[in-house]
């Protein structure tokens, strides 16, 4: 391997790998597994009788911890890369929003108007 | 058929019936593919080229050697996709009066769906991905791509996929439901043969192939530009092949996807898009329009790549507006994103979302046409030369603008009431795709010939390939723009009114021209080949270009560069030729450069296997297969040894080579 | 990241080519590439999602989320795959101290968590299917069991990974090429972990939601 004598070329210093430290990954750990048990508490212990606020609460739940593992786990970092790996996210998050609101807003605007039984035949008893 | 239970383990639903013997046609078309294929296979035995192929072409790792080949297969494939063109348009101009015309319906139905399947996924992608591949690495001053092994495993699952559709035309059938098998047409209950299932496996293995590459040049972009090229000063058909990526790899995965979901309804029984228990057919079409509405965009954008690098070399003047071409070709990146609804205004979703959809693809047209008008600026007050390239970005500007038009009259939701599923729409999609990515794959395929081979393409063929190509695309198509403002619906085999068979002879006419065309660029290569001495181009730099694949010698040494370049201006070598560049005659090094594999082209066979099993049922060829892919995956993984370096000595050699060319040419060495 | 300072040109003279250019060690885009891989792999998650998310309320008169997921069941799956991200880190914490041995260990550990957790899906899976609540049951246990099931699979294959990876390190040591495939390995496991948390949260807890 002649991987030694690299250290002159521009790209060099993104060879670096992303490192994280034993307090990072502890830290993450505590964190996630919080942001975790409370939706599953929020839920499995009926804590609120509004059925919008506990949806609402348990999705803000794991945008934190996405976030959480994003930043402890994965080492996300404006910089690294030249900034591209954050911005390549950033584009996936736009696609993935488009993708899915954007299925769920066509879909259920057909449903409302061609199949006004459909979903009533389709749900459960 | 279930004569015994024995061959249905050994070869699934495979049985002698599958074998089309019955129809003239196929079994004609089978013995002369049969008779040129022996021929050829014969002929690289005669003269001993297997070797020279395996080591110099199929295994190797070379950018500009899978660029070729990819071409190569754009070629071969346009010319099948096209025999089913000439076949349909010969069905629809005799079929009135009575006459049935000379196809039945299930082998006319399997025409136009292989027909549309072909010229997208194994003609138009081949050819920009091959483009790319070949042109991407020389113009930002790489050696090669980001990863060389991947580079090569992609191109062979492209072909693996094209061979799968291949085989559908001799040993069973094609799917018969339209080239994106829409449900529940493609459902197990209403396509129970294997034609929708040939139609899932080519494309997933060729999918994968393309998101594969489209990662593979994001990262050559991103990472192994040369020193002191910034983005914005990157040449503008780099920007248009990044983009272009960036929608592969955020397009593609859905395919993938949707094709799975498709696949286990079909194998499995599931639900997804079969109605009945909750599955909707239309989440299929909203799902594959999120992959197809982008791919037309992948499509284009490296076409719009080179009519920009051809509008600026031979007006001999910088691009115009190159930032707001940048910009430009960003904004269309992102709202691919946000039409695809457009291709099913009908479905019924009501007025505020097709509303927004219609809006959103009008809003397209404007980045679009800023394109046009940058080109038209460039050319302004330059030294125009009337070379092949320039011809096809010409010819173009006038075409695309008329289907740019009819496009935005289709993204009016009421008029698309009207025209939808009509011989309009056809007219349409064909005007933008062969007036757009066609001619500039013709383009761009004269402009970078001489880099690729070392001497240019035949001019005076060039030139009649031209004017067929381009009369008889309007001579085609416009009487389909007629049609279908009649009403006249797509993919009929049959007509009453006896008053539009004119209109499809005219037609068919067109299509008669083009094959012409498509003859005189058989001849051209031929002729180039032939004359390749008298076409030499010994300068490097045939069109006194702009860019740095022109810095290099033609063909490029496998290496590209013996020094990487130091870019200072957008126009890298333009500026060098201006500021007294000497080309460095000493102080090579060894240069270190990746080694051929044979991974690639058995990862792709084995898949092939896989697909075919899956395809006939014959389970346990897809087990083996499938444990055998994984084997030989993990095995390349073992391989650590992928680089080797090429000695100094070597390079010098070249190098001399070249100064003597550069000097047999009168130009300073 | 472009700029090289060392054959920055001065004015008059400029410089068209590096002349003292050092030998380029090969990967240096595996990290991006191997990024980019993985956003194609969240659209085809995002692709299952919103199948769930237009589907998911489908049961055709079958069985809904309340009658068939079971939460407790879920906490201790979701905590596995939880644990195995931490250890898949001090896997990478051994590695950026140097240690084999280590590195090999905290693999093999994460290894049996991921196990753990795919036993669980399985189990999940056999018992649903044994009640009848099959893939083909009705568009909501389809969209089901094939986002939960890829979500699997993609384990599966991560378990694989770690197992060549583990032999791969026993045979060459910690070199560069290794532990970029480790940082991969590592990327990808952790982003398994990331979609889980949209599973769990849109799958299982708003559908006991529902």
């Amino acid at each position: 391997m002649s991987h030694a004598g690299n250290s002159d070329h521009a790209d060099a210093h993104h060879d670096e790998l992303p490192q994280g430290t034993m307090r990072g990954y502890v830290t993450g750990f505590v964190l996630a597994a919080v942001l975790t048990i409370i939706p599953f508490w929020l839920v499995m212990g009926g804590v609120f009788d509004n059925r919008t606020i506990t949806i609402l609460a348990i999705m803000v739940c794991a945008v934190i911890q996405i976030v959480v593992h994003m930043v402890f786990f994965l080492h996300m970092d404006p910089r690294s890369e030249g900034g591209w790996t954050l911005l390549a996210l950033g584009f996936t998050i736009i696609i993935v929003v488009i993708m899915i609101a954007g299925s769920l807003w066509v879909m259920y605007h057909l449903n409302a108007n061609v199949m006004p039984l459909g979903r009533e035949m389709n749900q459960s008893f | 058929m279930p004569d015994s239970s024995f061959s249905q383990i050994v070869f699934g639903r495979l049985t002698l019936e599958s074998f089309p013997f019955s129809d003239p046609i196929l079994v004609g078309t089978f013995t002369v593919v049969a008779i040129l294929g022996i021929a050829i296979l014969a002929a690289i035995t005669r003269y001993g080229w297997w070797g020279y192929l395996w080591k110099e072409w199929f295994t190797s790792v070379d950018h500009k050697r899978i660029g070729a080949m990819y071409m190569v297969l754009g070629i071969v494939m346009l010319l099948r996709g096209f025999s089913d063109a000439i076949m349909m348009r010969l069905q629809q101009a005799l079929a009135f009066g009575g006459s049935e015309g000379y196809l039945p319906p299930y082998h006319y139905d399997q025409i136009f769906t292989a027909h549309g399947v072909i010229m997208i996924f194994f003609v138009a992608m081949p050819l920009i991905t091959g483009l790319m591949n070949f042109v991407v690495p020389l113009q930002i001053g790489a050696r090669d791509v980001a990863f060389p092994f991947l580079n090569n495993f992609s191109f062979w699952m492209t072909t693996a996929g094209a061979v799968l559709v291949m085989a559908s035309l001799f040993i069973g059938e094609f799917a018969k439901t339209g080239w994106l098998a829409y449900p529940p047409l493609s459902g197990i209950l209403y396509s129970p043969g294997v034609g929708v299932d040939y139609f899932i496996w080519s494309l997933q293995i060729a999918g994968i192939g393309t998101t594969l590459s489209g990662i593979n040049l994001i990262a050559t972009i991103v990472k192994m530009r040369a020193p002191g090229m910034t983005l914005m000063r990157m040449p503008v058909f780099t920007w248009t092949a990044l983009c272009s990526n960036v929608l592969i790899v955020a397009a593609f995965p859905v395919l993938t996807a949707v094709l799975v979901l498709m696949t286990l309804d079909r194998y499995l029984g599931t639900n997804f898009f079969a109605g009945g228990l909750g599955g909707n057919p239309m989440m299929y079409v909203n799902l594959i329009w999120m992959w197809g509405h982008p791919e037309v965009y992948i499509l284009i954008l490296p076409a719009f790549g080179v009519y920009s690098e051809v509008a600026a070399t031979f007006s001999g003047k910088r691009l115009f507006g190159y930032t707001s071409m940048v910009y430009a070709t960003i904004v269309i990146t992102i709202l691919a994103y946000l039409v695809w609804l457009h291709h099913f205004f009908t479905m019924g979703s009501g007025a505020s979302v097709n509303a927004f959809f219609g809006i959103a693809t009008m809003i397209i047209s404007i980045p679009t046409g800023a394109k046009i008008f940058n080109w038209l600026f460039t050319m302004y007050r330059g030294r125009i030369r009337f070379d092949e390239p320039m011809l096809w970005t010409l010819a173009f500007m006038l075409t695309f603008v008329i289907g740019g038009m009819t496009g935005v009259m289709l993204a009016i939701p009421p008029a698309d009431f009207v025209l939808h599923n009509s011989l309009f729409l056809v007219a349409h999609f064909h005007n933008v795709i062969i007036g757009g990515v066609v001619f500039g794959m013709f383009a761009g395929i004269s402009y970078w010939f001489p880099k690729a081979f070392g001497f240019k393409l035949d001019p005076f063929w060039g030139k009649v390939s031209f004017w067929f190509w381009v009369a008889g695309f309007y001579v085609a198509f416009m009487p389909l723009y007629l049609l279908g403002l009649m009403g006249v619906t797509r993919r009929m085999r049959v007509f009453q009114d006896d008053s539009l068979q004119i209109w499809f002879i005219i037609a068919g006419f067109g299509v008669f021209l083009i094959a012409l065309g498509i003859a005189a660029f058989l001849i051209q290569i031929y002729v180039s080949i032939r004359d390749r001495e008298r076409l030499a181009d010994l300068t490097g730099d045939p069109w006194n270009g702009r860019t740095l694949e022109w810095s290099t010698s033609s063909p490029p040494p496998s290496y590209n560069f013996a020094f990487t370049p130091v870019v200072h201006d957008n126009d890298a070598w333009w500026d060098m030729k201006q500021r007294g560049y000497v080309r460095p005659l000493d102080g090579f090094r060894p240069i270190a450069m990746p080694k051929n594999t044979g991974a690639g082209i058995v990862l792709a066979g084995l898949s092939l296997a896989l697909g075919f099993a899956m395809v006939w049922y014959i389970w346990w060829l897809a087990a083996a297969s499938f444990v055998a892919l994984l084997a030989v995956a993990i095995g390349h993984t073992f391989n650590y040894a992928r680089m080797f370096d090429i000695p100094a000595d070597d390079v010098r050699r070249s190098e001399d080579e070249r100064s003597r060319q550069l000097a047999d040419s009168g130009a300073t060495p | 990241m472009s700029a090289n300072t060392a054959t920055a040109a001065p004015a008059e003279k400029p410089v068209f080519y590096v002349r003292d250019e050092h030998p380029h060690g090969e990967g240096g885009g595996t990290m991006l590439g191997f990024w980019i891989y993985l956003m194609s792999d969240c659209l085809i998650f995002a692709v299952l999602f919103a199948c769930y998310g237009v589907l998911g309320a489908n049961y055709a008169a079958g069985p809904s989320p309340r009658d068939l997921f079971d939460l407790p069941m879920l906490a201790v799956s979701t905590s596995m795959l939880l644990i195995s991200s931490l250890t898949s880190g001090f896997a990478m914490l051994a590695m950026a101290k140097g240690r084999v041995a280590a590195t090999q260990l905290w693999l093999g550990v994460t290894i049996l968590f991921g196990v753990a957790f795919l036993s669980l899906e399985i189990y999940e899976f056999r018992h649903m299917i044994s009640i009848g609540a099959t893939p083909q049951r009705s568009a909501f246990l389809s969209s089901f069991f094939v986002l939960v099931g890829t979500h699997g699979l993609h384990v599966t294959f991560g378990i694989v990974w770690m197992i060549v990876l583990i032999a791969q390190i026993g045979r060459r040591g910690l070199t560069q090429a290794n532990r970029r495939r480790m940082s991969c390995l590592a990327m990808f496991w952790h982003f398994l972990d990331i979609i889980w948390i949209g599973v769990f949260t849109f799958v299982y807890l708003m559908g006991m939601l529902r």
